[in-house]
């Protein structure tokens, strides 16, 4: 996967307590008559960031970012952008602008009238609202399209019409609810890399929503993973695959194992995990903060782990299983190993190379890893 | 199969026969040169000459100019009235009293026109003792009086329309800074315009053919069309009447053809901007 850290949003804004935030949620709760879309969540997004929300639908996500365009109003807490308080200002008069899921572009105008329309609402100089809106399509390559009715355009072709009118208003900040998620695959993976250009050149602040966790790593200089109308982790795309905070996070980022145990070893260095469900210890080679007898998790990607049909060198971090099942595809092979407590454990293996040793189902083979790659959730 | 599709046609072919055949046959006898409506002079039909006649009767053109007023002004006044309550019901989807509201709409739909029109020559007379207005009754009480049963069908068209469109198309254009009025008349309004004059079209029929509604709420010299027709029908049938309705015929088909054409167009519209 692609990650964008340090691309945009020079240096990290988000560790410098004397940054300012360029829009700042303070305690929004949003309630739709018994149920609470978006529960208490405070955010913080720097100038010029790429900050994606991600997350399965219904846990809030898209009430967020209407919340921030102006279409719902928070039930309480307060919304700011650019140190301006903008709670309770209407849509039409907020310095943001949105691109909606559907696109929503105007059937009865053609491509150019679509891009122009916000122009005209701030009754711009016709001269000005024709350069600027040339200037846009140029840019999203739809100028020879300018006279197309909407209803004769591909989709790829309607999600850059929607970018256009949204972005040639220089809106301070650009809503997208999930702006890819109506292309097919490969249009989808070339259109992320023209959005992020685009937004590398304009210099817009980018609120993404999607719920597909590829988008959100391309696209996000940080990540806010929601769950249930909360923010469960937010950080940089490394930060949230590398060190999740949470058995959910961890999960939805990504697939992962996770052998539940507790801490039999406690040092500032390391710590060593019994777990029933491994059948033995897990050593962790980074110390952390977790009361004695609590229980945790230890998890571990896929890919961090090293599979083998003879016994490695190591003493510590090693087990052995057989393979139940093996999926190839093509790039990478999955492979599922049942340990001897029964506990499913998964394990991808890049297919580099024809491998010297080919491991096949029904096949013995030792799993290892390196004591830096398990983390430890407590939740 | 082969028999059970045979039986079905047969079917097909009563139904259509009961509709139409008084119809197609009065359409015929339109062209019937005889001054009995119910011989037919095979030296000189066919023949327009009811036709020519129909042209110089000024009762029967005094009376389709009246109703041509009435119907344009009901047909433009239901639309206004009619858009904004299916608007309404469409875009406030929960308030208290969603369900009356709706019922009230579109019981004129069902309401017998007998009782619609007995209420309103009550009220109108009431109204004219108590305040001086309207003074008689004539045209604009006759307007007044189809708008009430017409409103409620372009309330129903103007609805079902609204509740295909996507909303987010009215979001956008007041997130890129249009207030909801001018999100209306330049965002919505034009795009379901074509369900708006479909509903044009279905008043200024209605309003058109009505004969019972217009009876009750007519004042002296205003009557329309269905009333000079009913009453001379009273005095036997003239063959002048059969060259009237084929030519109604031909102007309710043509209009009804329109509307429909408009509601599908509308409706492919929608389909391809969701698409």
């Amino acid at each position: 996967m692609v990650t964008a850290i340090g691309r945009r949003a020079a240096g990290e804004p988000w560790n410098d307590p004397d940054a300012r935030p360029y829009v700042e949620l303070r305690r929004v709760t949003k309630k739709f008559g018994e149920f609470t879309a978006v529960d208490d969540v405070s955010l913080k997004i720097y100038e010029r960031e790429v900050f994606c929300l991600l997350g399965a639908s219904g846990c809030g996500k898209t009430t967020l970012l209407r919340m921030l365009g102006g279409f719902e109003s928070p039930t309480a807490g307060r919304i700011l952008i650019d140190g301006e308080d903008v709670t309770d200002v209407p849509p039409y008069e907020r310095p943001v602008n949105m691109m909606f899921q559907s696109y929503a572009l105007f059937p009865h105008m053609n491509v150019e009238q679509n891009v122009a329309f916000g122009l005209k609402q701030d009754r711009l100089p016709k001269a000005v609202i024709r350069e600027r809106v040339a200037a846009m399509l140029e840019m999203v390559q739809l100028g020879e399209y300018a006279k197309r009715k909407v209803g004769q355009l591909s989709g790829g072709q309607r999600q850059r019409v929607a970018l256009a009118r949204a972005l040639v208003k220089r809106p301070k900040v650009l809503l997208l609810d999930e702006p890819l998620g109506a292309l097919d695959k490969k249009l989808r993976e070339r259109t992320q890399f023209e959005l992020i250009g685009l937004q590398d050149k304009l210099g817009v602040t980018f609120l993404v929503v999607t719920h597909d966790q590829e988008e959100a790593m391309t696209l996000a200089s940080r990540i806010g993973v929601m769950d249930r109308g909360t923010i469960a982790q937010a950080g940089t795309p490394a930060e949230i695959y590398e060190f999740p905070n949470s058995r959910f996070v961890a999960d939805f980022i990504g697939s992962v194992n996770l052998f539940e145990g507790r801490l039999v070893e406690d040092e500032p260095e390391f710590v060593r995990i019994d777990s029933a469900e491994l059948g033995g210890t897990i050593l962790v080679g980074h110390g952390i903060s977790s009361a004695p007898e609590a229980a945790l998790w230890a998890a571990l990607r896929p890919e961090k782990i090293t599979m083998s049909r003879g016994a490695p060198p190591q003493t510590d971090n090693v087990t052995r299983g057989i393979v139940q099942d093996v999926a190839y595809l093509g790039d990478l092979s999955i492979y599922v190993v049942r340990l001897a407590t029964g506990k499913l454990v998964r394990v991808t293996r890049p297919n580099t190379a024809r491998h010297a040793e080919p491991v096949e189902r029904d096949g013995e083979v030792y799993l290892s890893w390196d004591a830096a790659s398990p983390v430890v959730v407590t939740r | 199969m082969s028999r059970r599709s045979a039986f079905v046609i047969t079917c097909l072919a009563f139904g259509y026969a009961f509709l139409y055949v008084p119809i197609a046959s009065m359409v015929v006898y339109s062209f019937n040169a005889s001054q009995l409506v119910t011989v037919w002079d095979h030296a000189h039909s066919p023949t327009l000459k009811w036709f020519g006649a129909l042209l110089h009767d000024q009762e029967i053109l005094g009376a389709a100019w009246i109703s041509l007023k009435v119907a344009v002004a009901n047909a433009t006044g239901s639309v206004i009235l009619g858009t904004l309550a299916g608007y309404g019901l469409a875009r406030f989807p929960r308030f208290r009293g969603r369900f009356a509201f709706t019922a009230m709409t579109t019981a004129p739909l069902v309401m017998p026109e007998v009782i619609t029109g007995l209420s309103l020559l009550l009220l109108f007379v009431t109204l004219e003792q108590t305040i001086g207005w309207p003074a008689g009754r004539g045209i604009g009480t006759m307007i007044i009086g189809h708008m009430t049963f017409s409103m409620a069908y372009v309330t129903v068209v103007v609805q079902s329309r609204l509740a295909t469109f996507d909303r987010s198309v009215e979001e956008a254009a007041m997130d890129l800074g249009a207030r909801p009025v001018k999100v209306f008349f330049v965002i919505t309004l034009p795009i379901i315009f074509p369900a708006v004059l479909a509903g044009w079209l279905l008043a200024f029929t209605l309003s058109w053919d009505d004969l019972v509604i217009s009876s009750f709420t007519a004042g002296p010299g205003s009557n329309t069309l269905p009333m000079v027709v009913f009453s001379m029908v009273r005095l036997g049938v003239n063959p002048e009447i059969n060259a009237l309705a084929t030519l109604t015929i031909t102007a309710v088909t043509i209009l009804a053809v329109g509307a429909t054409w408009l509601t599908a167009r509308a409706r492919r519209h929608a389909a391809s901007a969701a698409a």
